[in-house]
């Protein structure tokens, strides 16, 4: 007990930490992979871009014009990928408030991969600040737009990506065998999670509520008043949907790293989390019904957005919903990827018809993104995905806990 | 361990209660604002615009913005832009071609304001609908909420501007009038947005075989600071008849007050499940 918080940052070991870490940095394995091969240079030109963007000025990159001011970095990062993210809170409470074991296996890694995705897609908002030094405003000084929507979002990015980074840091302290401080944040987790989900359901609905304004520029078919209740109940199953397709990668890039035993489990997990996307989109769809009936659109739907509309609603949310009910009654898990690979397709246009396509879809010029827009979008992912496999592969994240963390847990 | 905790829940608990006290104090002091004073206004009046163009171009001057070269053209819409802060455009209507002025509209509850995260678009006490440079972060989602879109953003510049209408707020707080209504003969008329609606229902009740029975402004989007008289119907002169009569921030103000209850409710329900489903748990394990 007497031992300091974090041991090695001792004097006495301070070289031995700075070799460590410098040693962890380094590449592992061979680094000619195919995914890199391909990524790097998407990378490299993403990188140029964004120093284009802030040297010539938005206009230089981006497509988005007067009428359409938020493109591809705002509707696709940040509220598509927000959505992707919420597997981590629906998650964490499966496992930390319902105490549902079997789940436990894959809880860190969804909080690593949405804790990333918050901190990039943060980084994906920067790039689209027209003014980003000012971006601490909100924050701090006397600036609050407290009757802004965009503020309480903003607060809750915050605040969130500081609970999930509570939520993940056991992980840290394992990696860097902080014992001491690994027992203080494990004892932080609870709070962290219940806070997680209080700010996950607001911010989740508030990105929805974001278009609440813009009642006559949203095609009448994406606007209502109740987007925001309909973007809470959809990121439940595009968390959990992005939770089984990216648990479907992992399982083969990182096959070594999963412990024999979860392995086995995944199966039963997949079923599982198929069962919860499927019910959530029953909710998700018999919602969307009422408030279609509720608008008395019906005239709109024989027309182009109408057909569109259809398409969304019955080839991306009834179909994989469909599959997934008979994908856990099969227990099959390539019927459940399938379904989950659509059900995230039908999320990204989801969120781009609420945000970009049916967005002004009577203006006189069409928003299109650049190719620079979609490199440097692309690129922010990949190099998520860069960190996201550094992580993986040195911290105790799919495989198990080290000895000592697993008897101090129980 | 406990005791930290308890610590940690209670930081929670007065960083909940901040965001919630943040968020309830917005509102009420926008409205004892509204009561204490009246707004300044601009009154329209198309049936003596002669499209001449000299507000335009004393708008330019005085902003530093390039002088139009384009005129209003029947057929043709000019836009405003973030080289012009106002626009006049021509319209055939059922009563012969009719010029309407666009600018900023200077909404009573203007969605800009309310959207703004860092109240760097702000509505002043005096009426105007200013954008301030320094708090601004340039999200420009003033510009996706705005239902007149107004507000331009210089998408060419390192360092971009919001270019809007201000009603020339730096005069109005000195006691000049707008550069426009300077500049103009008769059809641009400054007031409290008392005096302008009686004047505007002055005119009508003087003259009404040249103006329809209605002030555009005195209700959309739950009143403006323009007011527009015209021979013709809004819908004929360009303006979006989707627009609703109603405030637009009221939109977001059912979301944004459930956001306390949220707040309360959501962690006592996830602390109430996490007890009941703990004490199960070391039942079963009683039993083993």
């Amino acid at each position: 007990m007497t031992s300091p918080i974090i041991p090695l940052t001792k004097t006495a070991k301070d070289q031995s930490t700075w070799r460590f870490l410098m040693n962890e940095l380094k590449p592992r394995g061979k680094w000619l992979t195919p995914f890199n091969l391909i990524s790097i240079p998407i990378i490299l030109v993403g990188l140029a871009l964004i120093v284009i963007r802030f040297t010539e000025g938005l206009g230089a990159v981006s497509n988005i014009n007067q009428e359409i001011p938020w493109g591809l970095w705002k509707g696709f990062n940040v509220v598509t990928g927000v959505a992707f993210a919420g597997g981590a809170y629906v998650l964490t409470f499966i496992v930390y408030i319902l105490k549902v074991d079997k789940f436990h296996s894959i809880v860190r890694v969804t909080v690593l991969n949405g804790f990333l995705a918050y901190l990039f897609y943060a980084g994906a908002l920067v790039l689209d600040l027209g003014k980003p030094w000012n971006i601490f405003n909100p924050i701090i000084g006397n600036n609050f737009g407290a009757s802004s929507v965009l503020f309480l979002v903003a607060w809750h990015f915050l605040l969130y990506i500081v609970a999930q980074l509570i939520e993940f840091s056991p992980a840290v302290a394992e990696w860097l065998g902080a014992r001491r401080a690994h027992k203080l944040l494990s004892g932080l987790t609870l709070g962290a999670v219940i806070f997680g989900i209080t700010l996950s359901t607001l911010h989740q609905s508030g990105l929805g509520a974001l278009f609440l304004m813009a009642s006559q520029k949203i095609h009448p078919l994406w606007y209502n008043e109740f987007i925001p209740i309909l973007f809470l109940v959809s990121s439940v199953f595009a968390g959990l949907s992005m939770v089984i397709f990216e648990g479907s990668i992992s399982q083969r890039v990182f096959f070594r790293k999963i412990s024999s035993k979860n392995r086995e489990s995944r199966n039963s997990l997949v079923q599982s989390l198929s069962k919860i996307c499927a019910f959530s989109m029953f909710a998700y769809l018999a919602m969307q019904f009422l408030v279609f009936i509720h608008g008395q659109h019906w005239d709109l739907l024989n027309t182009p957005m109408g057909y569109w509309f259809l398409l969304e609603m019955i080839g991306f949310v009834l179909v994989p919903m469909a599959l997934f009910f008979y994908a856990s009654r099969k227990s099959s898990i390539l019927l459940s990827r399938v379904a989950a690979i659509i059900t995230i397709l039908g999320i990204i246009l989801n969120r781009l018809n609420v945000s970009i396509i049916a967005f002004r879809w009577d203006a006189a010029v069409h928003y299109v993104p650049s190719w620079m827009e979609v490199v440097v979008s692309i690129t922010i992912i990949l190099i998520q995905i860069w960190i996201f496999r550094w992580v993986i592969s040195r911290m105790p994240v799919l495989d198990e806990s080290p000895k000592w963390a697993q008897k101090a847990s129980h | 361990m406990t005791i930290d905790r308890r610590k940690f829940f209670k930081s929670i608990a007065i960083t909940g209660m901040t965001i919630i006290g943040v968020n309830a104090s917005g509102a009420p002091k926008a409205k004892s604002e509204d009561e204490e004073t009246e707004f300044y206004g601009i009154l329209y009046d198309s049936s003596i615009c002669i499209g001449c163009q000299a507000c335009e171009k004393a708008c330019a001057k005085a902003h530093g913005l390039p002088e139009p070269t384009d005129k209003p053209e029947v057929g043709v819409v000019r836009k405003t832009s973030e080289n012009q802060r106002c626009v006049l455009n021509s319209y055939e209507t059922s009563q012969g071609e009719v010029y309407v002025r666009n600018q900023c509209m200077h909404c009573n509850e203007p969605a800009c304001a309310a959207a703004c995260l860092t109240q760097a678009m702000y509505k002043t006490k005096e009426g105007p609908v200013i954008w301030r440079e320094d708090k601004c972060m340039g999200c420009r989602y003033c510009m996706i909420s705005c239902p007149f879109d107004v507000p331009k953003f210089e998408y060419g510049s390192t360092n971009p501007k919001i270019q809007k209408c201000d009603m020339c707020y730096d005069r109005i707080i000195k006691g000049e009038k707008p550069v426009c209504v300077e500049t103009c003969g008769d059809a641009l008329f400054f007031g409290t947005r008392r005096e302008l609606v009686a004047e505007a229902r002055r005119r009508i009740a003087e003259i009404p075989e040249l103006y329809i029975d209605s002030i555009y402004g005195e209700r959309v989007a739950g009143g403006t600071g323009y007011l527009y008289l015209a021979p013709v119907a809004p819908g004929e002169l360009g303006f979006d008849t989707r627009i609703q009569p109603s405030s637009y921030p009221a939109l977001t103000k059912g979301f944004l007050y459930s956001v306390p209850s949220v707040f309360i409710l959501v962690p006592t329900l996830l602390l109430g499940i996490h007890e009941a489903t703990k004490s199960r748990k070391t039942k079963d394990e009683n039993h083993d």
